[in-house]
């Protein structure tokens, strides 16, 4: 497998009133052709920042890139022009946006701006991009294609709506698919279609995903990979399977912990306490160090690197050292990751 | 949308029905008729006098005549202007305030809706201040004072436009702008709001990450979006004019319906006054009526639900 | 994951590899002091600098039009043929000239030739041809109008008032301009003022009531609206102006029997949508009285539209007394408002512009004061704007 997008010590930041916040402090991660990674973490966490700094569509001029390096096919997209830029995005690398709501022209036809970006890109006749649209809309499952076609954003439900803006991201076979919490703003129900549509999507395009959510249901679901970011930062990365099962940062113990399952009933949730740093004014050391219950004094004063779990799995957290005290998650957390196991809730297929 | 529209239509009516009856009883109670400037006349004469006004009459039958003078379109008798129907007096004058009225609207909401836009595009730049600036001195300084200004730089200093009356184009010039300040600064600081608004919103960044151009952006997805609401202050815009021409008439001595105004309140000429009135509550309610179906036709998000706002 | 192979093991301290006690973690400390909105707001306003100014701007002009009629000793309406039309003269300014307040009347004539052209000047300043200074521009040739000169009149010298001082000089019946300016912007402040303020009662009461009890209540309130909405103001303003006699009472209730409207929807609209909202359920639920609730929650949440509302209407009022004296019907002599020296500023622009330019300019700026402080309202009870 080549590897398709290269993120390398990413670093973005905004400029604020109130000074530089830091919002994303060095990630890196990368994403194999076809491949769906996920990207967890909490709100503020940098993750819907790493995916706008991908697409370069960071707000100007309060964000940019301080450093670090985003490869997609071996060339940096931080170095791109602006118009080198527009011809990317849109056809290489599309988005799918939270809140289905909102990020539809509420004054233009579904067709008009599903054909924008095929004639824009694939310099498509009007006709043949009207035909296209309408194969689109019929592929994210929306009936009487040809009649939509002709309606406004607000004559559409919410989960009608997300599959159009699907449509639109898939307008031109793009090589990724950057969907941030594509689902977060829908129904349980109109989730699960969506989550459906997006996988079954990614088999017939062979798109690669990023996907980007602070739900790791969903993750279980749909991903092949996941990264967990905390504080601007990947402090777990692993297989699906790594991370379900063989948790090693506290803050992904957290996580998993604090996901309510149908037998959760008699156990007790593992909630993680406060809340995420200041990014203004990231703490030394490890910025989670002071929420953490199995926090060690190492973690005020150095940053854990990332230690090596296996080929596929790494840890940024200073329990993995050799010489840090063996701690194992808490029991309810045990129990949890069994379950996984068990109940054979297999990650990637079903 | 019928009933919508008769709905309005009959409130329509009711307004001005309330607007006739109150201006006509307002002007009974008025002091002054078209007598007391012809004192020396006899008692006889009088009475021709009174005949021809229809004043010799009860009140009621004369608040009825004059109801259904109007439905015909009646507006009396001037006082003044002998035997010339009220309704002549206006349609000769309609012309030149309808040229001034409509000049000032187009220019001035066209180039308010530009200067808006550059200043929302180029959001804390220079240009944004140049156009926020622009907009707060339009939208402040009073149009009679900004008319000053413009009849005595531009006609009495350097001559390069005539200093009052009608006739040419160049006539309409310095009117026509002193009008149009108004409407072009409310355009332009609402335009700029509203612009800066959606240009923030989710959809922009949907069309961003399309690929689409900044250009195409703006105008395609972010203009159309900013204007629409800019429908729902054209009344004011409207009012803002009507006002405007009463002043704007007089300075540039423009021979239109607020000049004509004016002067029959200094000669208290009660029949052309209620006319006028009449005339302009109208002209202001039609078109209320016209912004309120223009901002349904053209939101497809109101049209198709059936008046969701 | 590049980082994973700079890490050495020799650099970390193997001592700090313990758990933290428990009592050091702080992960609930709040940071920053926290502040209630209306703070923000007032914060927010105070920082914003061109408010500020204009708040500082229009206290002088308020300042001016308490203490400015009586920092001289001329009255509103000393009338004195003799003196009409001086030119304005202020004793610590009357040497530099081009600041215009040395007393003096000045103008171009043109003539066949120069003495022509002079003659023309003398003859226009009162034949006081002692007391006007003629300087050449161009000398001419004989043909039609081809001289120029610059003509001076010491007008205070010429009628032997050498020791009276102007500031801004006098109008058509040599009444004092600055007692007159400072006494019609008291009287446009005023009405402004006064306006608002009853808008802002009628209103307030009217939409609140129709929005609170809601119902048929409503219904009948907004139908009522909508009739009067029809009607223009300058409409209802002018007839009522006519009725009534003309003056500054007559001007107030013709401004506020429409002018409330505004306000009343406005008001309408913010409970409606406030009273809905979770908060206020959240105070029904607990069975806090209606008084409490809208004392406590309708209030405070809309005290900042109708401060906003209220403060557009007062240059609005202005701009139409102003309107109304302009076109003649409105303040009565001997009574000014800025509206009627304005008017007389006009019918006097081409030989005493000074009549026009210094209460246009003093209307000017109080207008763009109270617009940009209603601006800066607006922001401050903006949240997004808060920084």
């Amino acid at each position: 497998m080549s590897k398709l997008l290269e993120v390398k010590d990413l670093k973005v930041s905004f400029n604020t009133f109130n000074g530089e916040v830091q919002a994303v402090r060095g990630v890196s991660f990368d994403l194999n052709k076809g491949e769906t990674i996920a990207i967890v973490g909490e709100s503020g966490s940098g993750k819907s920042v790493t995916s706008n700094a991908i697409m370069q569509l960071l707000p100007k001029p309060h964000g940019y890139v301080k450093g670090g390096e985003i490869l997609f096919e071996g060339e940096d997209l931080v170095k791109k022009s602006t118009s080198e830029m527009r011809k990317i995005r849109g056809k290489d690398i599309s988005m799918v946006f939270q809140d289905p709501m909102t990020s539809l022209n509420p004054t233009m036809k579904i067709g008009t701006q599903i054909m924008e970006g095929l004639i824009k890109h694939q310099k498509m006749s009007k006709e043949h991009a009207k035909k296209r649209a309408i194969e689109l809309l019929d592929l994210v499952g929306i009936p009487q294609p040809e009649v939509r076609m002709k309606q406004y954003p607000h004559q559409f439900s919410g989960g009608m709506r997300q599959r159009v803006v699907v449509a639109i991201s898939l307008a031109c076979n793009p090589k990724i698919l950057i969907a941030d919490e594509p689902t977060t703003a829908l129904d349980v129900t109109i989730q699960a279609q969506i989550l459906e549509l997006m996988k079954d999507i990614q088999k017939k395009t062979e798109s690669a995903i990023i996907f980007i959510t602070h739900d790791l249901g969903v993750v279980a679901n749909v991903a092949d990979r996941v990264a967990v970011m905390y504080a601007g930062k990947v402090v777990e990365i692993g297989t699906t399977d790594d991370i379900f099962y063989n948790p090693k940062h506290p803050y992904t113990w957290g996580l998993l912990g604090s996901m309510p399952t149908l037998d959760s009933a008699e156990e007790e949730l593992f909630a993680i306490p406060g809340s995420p740093p200041d990014m203004t004014n990231p703490p030394q050391g490890d910025a989670f160090a002071a929420r953490n219950k199995f926090a060690l004094e190492i973690d005020k004063v150095m940053e854990p690197p990332m230690f090596k779990v296996s080929d596929t799995h790494y840890a940024a957290t200073w329990l993995l050292h050799e010489d840090a005290p063996k701690i194992e998650p808490p029991a309810s957390v045990q129990l949890r990751m069994q379950g996984f196991a068990n109940t054979g809730n297999k990650v990637g297929d079903q | 949308m019928v009933r919508y529209i008769m709905r309005r239509v009959f409130y329509m009516l009711i307004t001005l029905f309330i607007i006739a009856t109150f201006s006509f009883f307002l002007m009974k109670l008025m002091p002054g008729s078209p007598l007391s400037a012809e004192d020396k006349l006899s008692e006889e004469q009088k009475q021709i006098v009174l005949e021809k006004y229809g004043l010799d009459e009860p009140v009621p039958v004369q608040y009825i005549k004059y109801l259904g003078g109007l439905v015909q379109g009646d507006l009396g008798i001037s006082f003044h202007f002998d035997n010339t129907p009220v309704s002549k007096i206006l349609m000769d004058r309609l012309g030149p305030s309808l040229q001034l009225g409509a000049q000032s609207l187009i220019f001035g909401s066209l180039l308010g809706i530009l200067l808006g836009l550059v200043a929302a595009v180029f959001h804390n730049g220079a240009l944004d201040y140049t156009s926020t600036i622009v907009a707060v001195l339009g939208t402040s300084i009073p149009s009679f004072v900004f008319a000053g200004l413009l009849q005595w730089v531009f006609a009495v200093e350097l001559g390069w436009f005539p200093v009052a009356l009608w006739g040419s184009f160049e006539h309409t010039v310095l009117p026509t702008i002193a009008l149009m300040i108004y409407p072009m600064a409310t355009a332009a600081r609402f335009t700029r709001t509203e612009m800066i608004e959606v240009m923030g919103s989710n959809y922009i960044t949907t069309a961003r990450a399309k690929g689409l151009k900044e250009s195409e952006i703006v105008f395609k997805h972010g203009l159309r979006n900013s204007l629409i609401p800019l429908i729902t202050v054209m009344g004011p815009m409207a009012v803002g004019l009507m006002t405007g021409t009463l002043v704007i008439e007089q300075i540039f001595a423009v021979p239109g319906i607020g000049e004509q105004f004016v002067t029959s309140i200094m000669i208290n000429d009660y029949p052309t006054i209620m006319g006028t009135t009449l005339l302009f509550s109208i002209m202001f309610v039609v078109i209320i009526l016209i912004i309120d179906l223009l901002y349904v036709v053209i939101d497809p998000r109101i049209r198709l639900t059936g008046g969701e706002s | 994951m590049a980082e994973k192979e700079k890490y050495n093991s020799q650099d970390v301290p193997k001592d700090l590899l313990v758990p933290v006690k428990e009592s050091e973690k702080d992960s609930e400390r709040i940071s920053g002091p926290s502040r209630t909105f209306l703070q923000d707001a007032r914060r927010t306003f105070l920082k914003n600098k061109i408010a500020m100014l204009s708040v500082f701007v229009l206290l002088v002009i308020v300042l001016f039009s308490i203490i400015g009629p009586g920092m001289n000793e001329h009255g509103l309406d000393d009338q004195d043929l003799t003196r009409a039309k001086m030119p304005p003269r202020v004793a610590a300014l009357e040497n530099i000239s081009w600041l215009g307040f040395d007393g003096t009347l000045s103008d171009e004539f043109e003539g066949n030739d120069v003495e022509q052209a002079t003659q023309k000047a003398v003859q226009r300043y009162d034949n006081n041809e002692d007391f006007v200074d003629v300087e050449v521009l161009t000398e001419g040739d004989g043909s039609r109008n081809s001289a120029e000169v610059k003509a001076t009149y010491h007008i205070y010298e010429a009628k032997d008032m050498q020791d009276e001082y102007f500031w801004l000089g006098t109008d058509t019946l040599g009444r004092d301009q600055w007692t007159r300016i400072w006494l019609g912007t008291r009287v446009s402040l005023a009405i402004g003022v006064i306006a608002a303020l009853i808008d802002l009662v009628i209103g307030v009461a009217y939409g609140g009531i129709s929005a609170f009890y809601g119902g048929r209540v409503d219904s009948v309130m907004q139908r009522i609206i909508e009739v009067l909405i029809g009607i223009p103001n300058l409409v209802i303003i002018i007839l009522m102006i006519l009725v009534l006699q003309p003056g500054m009472l007559s001007i107030i209730i013709a401004l506020t029997i429409t002018g409330w409207i505004g306000m009343a929807r406005i008001v309408r609209g913010e409970v409606l949508k406030l009273k809905n909202q979770e908060f206020v359920l959240a105070a029904r639920t607990l069975g806090t009285s209606n008084g409490k609730i809208i004392l406590k929650h309708l209030v405070p949440n809309i005290s900042g539209i109708i401060i906003i509302t209220t403060m557009f209407t007062i240059p609005g009022a202005i701009f139409f007394e102003a309107f109304l004296s302009f076109i003649g019907i409105g303040i009565v002599p001997p009574d000014a408002s800025l509206g009627t020296l304005i008017n007389t500023g006009f019918e006097n622009l081409r030989l005493y512009p000074y009549l026009l330019v210094y209460p246009a300019i003093l209307i000017s700026v109080i207008m763009i004061g109270f617009n940009l402080i209603a601006d800066g309202l607006r922001d401050a009870f903006d949240p997004k704007m808060h920084k």
